[in-house]
Formats: structure tokens, sequence, C-alpha cells
């Protein structure tokens, strides 16, 4: 994964509770067996109503996504976080992630960036107001600011998968180094655990 | 020492490496479900980097999200779809992968089988690139879903860097009243908490009314954990568990089993263990439940009338509930009872097990469903399709109209031939009523096999004992 530090840009200002993963990416997409090309499937039944943000002209080029509460709930298809990414987003604000897209984001470089209900809705009302409003999010200081709107927060991120953003570390190959606590493990499960097919 | 939680206990002999300073914990996993979908990109990720599947022996593959629900002797007309399972079929094969291909008597919806092969036992890890995974909880395992690029890392480590979650009690006690199920437990439940209200936590589900529930209505109700999103939910193991497992293909046999039983006993939550939170439902306030809106918190008992969006204090929510009344074509303070469906789906890995297609087979005995209804009971797997032969319910099902088919995750997520056209509404025993989820533009309400079976005969919702 690529290192990440800051994320400055615009926004999208998505104001809805409880966007599902079927939302952000339509089952359909999930025959696919590649891992590109997914931009074309971000929201594409919203995307139908020539209203629908994403449509809208003074957003095209933000790279920042700002979704409400229960955002990427539902199936665990990494698609999701591959579209978003792919159709131009590098971070996703939102004040209650789903667990599993919020993972999928943490292995692929899409900042997760939980924030307080109010501040998302201060800055969503400040991105309307304003679709050039410059947002900056900070992955080392774990800090949100627009400073034109006067706005400013931070946001929590473990201290292993902080570190794998600003490195951009590839997350088997740390496992891989611990390979010797594995096999120590290992000699002492449950005799009985199943298991199947050859060892 | 301190008393520790069914969840605490398992997760701690789980533990390669305990995460210090805010790292992750490094947790051992004991099973890895795949299936074609989510499966591709983590094996091309082995591929390139030039790593091995570390334990195949702990991994078993099968088909179904794609896989047609008839005419599975010929090959699958979607190209997109056949190029998924053939795949996932090389690189089983590549990889030394034990996988169950369409029409393979091991075959079905990889949350079925895991639990009907003795797979599943209880204190075990147990993850799969599928949301639902949380399924195999009711064996009292920490059971949950991941994305492909943990499946990579599963099949790499047979290990994966986790956050422990926090801990959540959900108990339900007393009894149901006459005619509530598993399903509307779960329902009930989400509708409490909402579809965020377990996030970062693991479910232990407790009280009489869960304990009182077979095998097939705990994986019900763990199945549906993600949609209050909790990590996974699970059931201290208890006679009705060890009662399954016994006998079981993978379950442990002779001395073996004593020792896992014994084993198994000192898994329950402590007596003075403490969650993170409490939430308790008396099992007398739950009949039968049907979802109106468009997810699955938007749930309400079938005899009431539809909500209205001004019935929400929470702007957000009224919000949703008029956007979600709108995508349903329902108008609020419609009794449900008067709402008309024009599809019935009894399958999925909520309630597709033995268990649920016997009861939605009473209700369906010696009725009809009405005229024009579409109806499909698609068998979770090709084991639960079997013992359905020999007990005769096809039988059952096609003397009252319903279409029989073959094992898979059909209509549940739109990704095979069985999908809903826009409009179309469906009572359905699957998981999910999102916007499209059953195809794009169709309507789904979430339902129990039997009101899932009652609803066919009757036209509009109803439960068994409307029909009398």
């Amino acid at each position: 994964m690529k290192a990440v530090h800051i994320v400055t840009g615009t926004a999208v200002p998505l104001d809805r509770t409880d966007v599902d993963t079927d939302q952000i990416i339509p089952s359909d997409w999930l025959k696919r067996v590649e891992r590109t090309g997914f931009e074309k499937g971000l929201f594409s039944e919203w995307r139908d109503d020539r209203d629908f943000v994403l449509n809208q002209e003074q957003y095209a080029g933000a790279n920042i996504l700002i979704g409400g509460l229960n955002f990427g709930t539902g199936s665990s298809r990494e698609h999701a976080v591959w579209a978003i990414q792919q159709y131009g987003f590098d971070a996703v604000i939102s004040p209650r992630f789903a667990d599993i897209f919020r993972n999928n984001c943490t292995k692929n470089g899409l900042v997760p960036v939980t924030v307080d209900a109010d501040f998302n809705a201060a800055l969503m009302t400040a991105v309307r107001q304003d679709p050039d409003l410059e947002i900056t999010i900070d992955v080392a200081q774990l800090t949100v600011e627009a400073p034109a709107a006067g706005l400013e927060t931070t946001f929590p991120l473990d201290a292993s998968t902080q570190e794998r953003f600003l490195e951009g570390l590839d997350d088997i190959g740390l496992t891989l180094r611990l390979t010797a606590d594995i096999d120590d493990y290992e000699t002492h499960r449950r005799p009985w655990l199943p298991a199947t097919g050859p060892r | 020492m301190a008393p520790k939680t069914l969840s605490e206990k398992i997760w701690d002999r789980h533990l390669v490496t305990a995460g210090i300073e805010g790292a992750s914990d490094l947790l051992y996993i004991d099973l890895h479900l795949i299936h074609e979908v989510t499966s591709p990109q983590a094996f091309d990720g082995l591929r390139i980097s030039g790593r091995r599947v570390r334990r195949p022996d702990l991994t078993v593959a099968t088909e179904d999200h794609n896989v047609p629900t008839e005419n599975i002797d010929q090959p699958i007309a979607d190209e997109v779809s056949r190029k998924q399972i053939e795949t996932l079929r090389a690189n089983a094969a590549e990889f030394g992968v034990t996988n169950y291909p369409m029409g393979h008597p091991k075959q079905g919806v990889v949350h079925v089988i895991g639990p009907e092969q003795g797979l599943t036992q209880p204190g075990m890890t147990i993850v799969c690139g599928d949301s639902h995974t949380a399924t195999h909880g009711a064996f009292g395992s920490i059971a949950f879903g991941i994305g492909t690029s943990e499946v990579e890392h599963v099949l790499a480590t047979q290990t994966l860097p986790q956050s422990k979650p926090g801990t959540m009690a959900i108990t339900v006690d007393g009894e149901l009243p006459e005619g509530s199920s598993a399903k509307d437990v779960i329902l009930a439940i989400i509708g409490r908490i909402g579809t965020g209200g377990g996030i970062g936590k693991i479910i232990e589900y407790r009280g009489d009314v869960i304990r009182n529930l077979s095998m097939e209505g705990r994986m019900t109700v763990c199945n549906m954990s993600i949609e209050g999103g909790a990590k996974a939910g699970l059931i201290a193991p208890d006679e009705t568990t060890f009662a399954y497992l016994e006998g079981r293909e993978h379950s442990p046999t002779g001395a073996d089993w004593d020792g896992a039983v014994a084993d198994w006993l000192t898994l329950p939550t402590d007596p003075g263990a403490e969650f993170d939170e409490e939430v308790v439902l008396d099992g007398a306030d739950i009949p039968a439940h049907v979802s109106w809106g468009t997810n699955p918190a938007q749930v309400m008992p079938l005899h009431d009338v539809i909500p209205s969006p001004d019935s929400f204090d929470d702007p957000g929510l009224r919000d949703t509930a008029a956007r979600a009344l709108e995508y349903m074509g329902l108008t609020a303070n419609t009794p449900m009872r008067d709402v008309a469906v024009d599809t019935v789906f009894i399958g999925s890995c909520t309630n597709s097990r033995i268990e649920d297609l016997r009861a939605a087979a009473a209700v369906a005995e010696g009725r009809h469903v009405k005229d024009g209804m579409r109806t499909l009971v698609v068998p979770g797997s090709a084991q639960v399709k079997a013992q359905a032969e020999a007990e005769g319910l096809p039988e059952i099902f096609r003397a009252a109209g319903f279409d029989w088919r073959e094992p898979g995750c059909s209509m549940c997520l739109a990704m095979n031939p069985d999908k809903l056209q826009p409009g179309e509404r469906a009572a359905s025993t699957s998981n999910r009523n999102f916007e499209g989820r059953q195809g794009r533009g169709g309507r789904t309400h979430l339902v129990s096999p039997a009101v899932a079976a009652a609803t066919a005969i009757a036209g509009t919702f109803a439960t068994p004992a409307d029909l009398d």
C-alpha cells in the first residue's frame, strides 16, 4: 500500500445515514475477478439520478467524501473501498463507520476519518456553502481541518494502523516477521480441532 | 483470576502475540471459509508475492453466491459469473484448498455447510470474506466477516491483526408468543439497537428465549449480528450444541469428544463478568415481525401499521424513513396486512436450514399459493436438500404451488439469475432489505419462514394464524 501522510482537497457532502455497501457498489459488479475498474460502479444506481450529489458540477474533482452516520454497513465487499478510491477519493469522513468497511479502508490506504456528529454536520454545511472549501487531513497529527470555515478536530487511528499509513507498510509482510510465533502457537492447538484436506 | 466473558475467553485463547501500546493483537484463525466472490483478488495477491496458503487444511471453499438454482447440470449462462466460479476452482486446485463445487453433495451456502459438516465447533475463531460469518457464533465461537485483503492475509499467515472488540450482552428473557421464531427475535433486536448499535462489539445473546432455541434458530439469530453492526455474535455452547455436533463428519470422536466437551463447558461467561453494554428484551413482546424500510433496523410487528416518518424524533431517522417509504412505495399508517406481495423467497444463510424448510412446509401443506405469486424455496445446501427430500418436503411445496430449487444464495443478493424486477415486492427470509439488494428497483421485506409461507398463500403479509 502507498504511504499516506496528508490528504488535502475539496469534499462531496453525501448527507445520508446508513449508506450500505450494496449502494456503494451494487452486487452485479462483484462478479468481476479483477481489482481495478470499479469507479464506474460507485453508487451506480444513485448516480442515475441527475441530482445525486456526485453528479453535481460544483463538487467535481473532490477527493474527500463526507458521509452520514453508519457509513459502509452491510456486506464485507472490499470492492466498495476499491470503487471509492478508484473514483478519486483519498479519505472518507463520517461520525461512525461499519467495522468491516473501516478495516477494508485501512488495508488500501483510504483514510477513514471518524469525527463527532456535530463536527460532521458543520463540515457538511460548510462544504455546501463553499464547495471549494479546502480540507486537510493529517494522518501523522490525526487532525482534520478546514481553516476557511474555522473548523478543526482530531480523529482516532490505532498506533499500528497509523504506522502502516505513514510508512505504506504491507500488512502481510509485517505478520510474516512473526512466523516463529505462529509456528509456536500451532504446536499447542487443541488436538480435536477440525481440518480438511492435506496439510 | 478476573471473571471473563465467553468472547474474551475465546479471544485470549487465540492470541499469537498480544498487541502492546495501541498495537493490534495477532489472532490465530482456526477455520477460513472461502467463496468465489471475495477470494479471486486475494489469490492473485498471493501469486504476485510468491506466497503459498499456509494451512490449506484449515481452509474450505464452496460455490454459492453466483450459482443458478435450476439446470445446474448446464454451464452457467452468465459469462462473468462462470468466470468467477472457474477462477475459484483453478485457485483451489493451484493452492491445494478443498472446494465443494456446484452439484457436489457437500456444496451449499458457506454458512450452512460449515456447521452441518461439524467444521464449526465451540471456542473456535472462524473467518470468511462474507459479513454473515457471525452465523457460526451460534456454536460459541468468534466468527466474523472480513474483506479481501484480510482473506489474503489469512491465506498467507492463518492469522489476522485485530483490535480487541468491546462486549455487549443482549438478553431475551421469558417466552416467545405462539408463532414467533428466531427470525422475529433478531429482527426485534436490530430494531431496538439500530444498524450501528453493535459496531466495535461482539454480542453475546443470552436468556431463556435464546437457550430454548434449536441450533438452527441460534444460527438465524447470530447470522444477523452484522445487521446490528456487530463485529460478531455468539451464544454459549450447551447440551443443545453438543447434541447437534455429536456424530458429524468433522466432530471429535472417542476420547477427543470427551475432552472437547469438557473444554467447551469451560467457555461460558463467568459469573460476575462484566459487559461494556447490556440490553434486555422480553420475549413476550416479540410477535411476528416484518421490515418496512430499506435498512434492517426499520422493522415492525406484522399486526401493526406502517410508521409515519413524523413518528421519529431524530431528524436523521426521519429523513431516512421518508426516503425508505418512497423507495418501498408504501404509505404511512397502512396496516402491513393490507400490503400485497408478488414474490416470496424462502432461503439464504439466515433461513435455509432444515428446520426453516419444515416450518414453511407446515404452513404450505394442504394449501395453495395465491394466483400469480412467484415463489422460490431454496435449500441452503445439498445436504439440506437431501434431508428435505427424505422427509417429503419438496412434494408438499410443489403441491402448494411453490418452486423447489437447487442450493445456493439465490435471491438474497441478485448475483445469480434469481432476482426481483424493478417495483416487485418480496417477502423474503433473507437478511438485507437494502435498496436494490434483491435486484435493481426491487422491494424487500424481511420475514420468518412461516410468515413467508403464509404470505405466499394469502397474497398479503400474513402469519400462519391468519390463514385459519
